[in-house]
């Protein structure tokens, strides 16, 4: 059975459509780059809120989060592209894609930024404060750069989380790499070479995937060797 | 000589504590003020008060004669405070020359060139000029806040608030803020609002002392009136009980 899987028709057939299988991949790429660049923006935004410390905004933060994270991402996507698509205003598969990937991770990297910025000491809070920065000086040039190190890890994680969640934009017929590959497996001419397909599906996304958690890993470990340097600089 | 600050009728509560009652404090341009009593005493909560960090339950607070608000809060410490902390509160993800460059560049709107210029100078005031390139993290206690004060300096401020700027530190190390303090205090015409547990540095430098307890000022006056002949019981208790240490 697995034997048959990995013959060599099946092989030349991958190949044949090996323009397939780029597409898929350009296609989650860019889906995946919109969601992190729109999810990101939300994190921080939402992140931003739940910290200022005025209650109606850090309420709609609250509301963002909680909704988001307790339901499930399929039926978001099925709610944005259905819902809006009957109703007239349908915005395409890949703007679905963006947006509503984009919501969900946003979600959990609001609660990232949350955390980060909370795990900052009151007094640099104050520090920039009494020396005339305003609320977003504080944030930029004081808070959010100590949170990097803090952020790093978890944030690399959704965002590898994100790149695997464009698989759901299939469920709308998404022209994403896991759509692509399960049409490509099961389809009229193409069928039957499921092991190298999905084999090589996989290969895509690890390229994708692997590179940023081992970079963020190196940008993670280089700011904590630079926090024990200049301590251990101490005469 | 206008008065630089003054507190009219300040409270602060903090849910059931109440903090600051009926405060009212001037403090004259250039002054050297000490402010003194026990923990708790609403000490830090007076000063915290002058720059909005504590924004007062009731009362006002006037800052050269403006009316301090939340709206003009940034506007008139950019443009008359600093603040010297307990705990320093360096930003120890920049060097030491960025800590004192941030402000004069983001805030102040001068150059990085002016603003290297402005934060060796104040260095050199603190004695640690050779220290630029360190993070704060590289520094010891006493050195960090001769930096945090350099800081302060460079905003070149006409109000300099100190948050007990020693209780944090060793013992061996609260001479060496205290001689900076003391030379800033002679030789700078900036109004220094200091609250300390340091009755030494108090007599130096103050020209009137101020002694709270329980969110009220209880006296006040020049160092050998307050120190010396104090009128009230709770001050010579008070007194007597430091100086025994």
């Amino acid at each position: 059975m697995l034997g048959n899987m990995f013959e060599g028709f099946a092989w030349d057939l991958v190949w044949q459509f090996r323009a397939t299988f780029l597409l898929g991949f350009l296609h989650t790429l860019e889906t995946s780059v919109l969601a992190i660049l729109l999810g990101l923006s939300l994190g921080l935004t939402f992140g931003l809120m739940s910290t200022c410390g005025k209650k109606w905004l850090v309420g709609i933060a609250r509301v963002y989060v909680e909704f988001i994270q307790n339901t499930p991402l399929l039926l978001q996507v099925c709610f944005l592209y259905y819902a809006l698509s009957f109703s007239g205003h349908g915005i395409g598969i890949l703007a679905t894609g963006i947006v509503s990937i984009g919501v969900y991770h946003g979600a959990y990297m609001a609660e990232v930024f949350r955390a980060g910025i909370g795990s900052i000491p009151k007094g640099q809070f104050e520090s920039a404060e009494s020396q005339g920065f305003g609320y977003f000086g504080v944030m930029r040039y004081v808070i959010l750069p100590q949170c990097t190190k803090i952020i790093l890890p978890p944030m690399a994680n959704q965002i590898v989380n994100l790149i695997k969640n464009t698989s759901v934009l299939y469920i709308i017929g998404g022209s994403d790499l896991i759509s692509l590959t399960y049409s490509f497996v099961t389809g009229v001419n193409t069928g039957g070479a499921y092991g190298p397909a999905y084999l090589i599906c996989g290969l895509l996304f690890f390229g994708m995937c692997y590179p940023l958690s081992t970079l963020a890993g190196i940008w993670e470990r280089n700011l904590k060797k630079r926090d024990q340097l200049s301590g251990a600089l101490k005469e | 000589m206008g008065v630089m600050i003054r507190l009219s009728r300040v409270n602060k509560v903090f849910g059931d504590l109440h903090v600051l009652k009926d405060v009212n404090l001037e403090v004259n341009e250039g002054e050297k003020l000490v402010i003194i009593g026990p923990s708790g005493s609403g000490k830090s909560t007076t000063v915290r008060c002058m720059n909005f960090l504590e924004v007062p339950t009731s009362g006002k607070v006037f800052i050269n004669g403006e009316e301090l608000t939340l709206k003009n809060r940034l506007h008139i410490i950019r443009t008359y405070m600093s603040m010297v902390f307990q705990s320093f509160n360096l930003y120890p993800h920049l060097t030491v020359l960025r800590n004192l460059t941030l402000a004069p560049v983001k805030i102040h709107h001068k150059t990085e060139a002016e603003a290297e210029e402005l934060a060796r100078k104040y260095l050199r005031v603190v004695g640690l000029e050779s220290k630029a390139a360190s993070y704060p993290a590289a520094l010891s206690g006493g050195q960090q806040q001769r930096i945090a004060i350099a800081r302060a300096l460079c905003q070149e401020s006409k109000i300099m608030l100190f948050d007990e700027p020693t209780s944090a530190l060793d013992p061996e190390t609260i001479q060496e803020v205290l001689d900076v303090m003391v030379k800033l205090a002679k030789e700078s015409n900036i109004t220094m609002v200091v609250v300390t547990h340091e009755m030494g540095f108090a007599r130096k430098v103050a020209d009137r002392v101020v002694f709270m307890e329980d969110g009220r000022i209880i006296e006040e006056g020049t160092p050998e009136q307050l120190f010396d002949h104090p009128k009230s019981e709770r001050v010579k208790q008070f007194l007597g009980k430091i100086l025994q240490h």
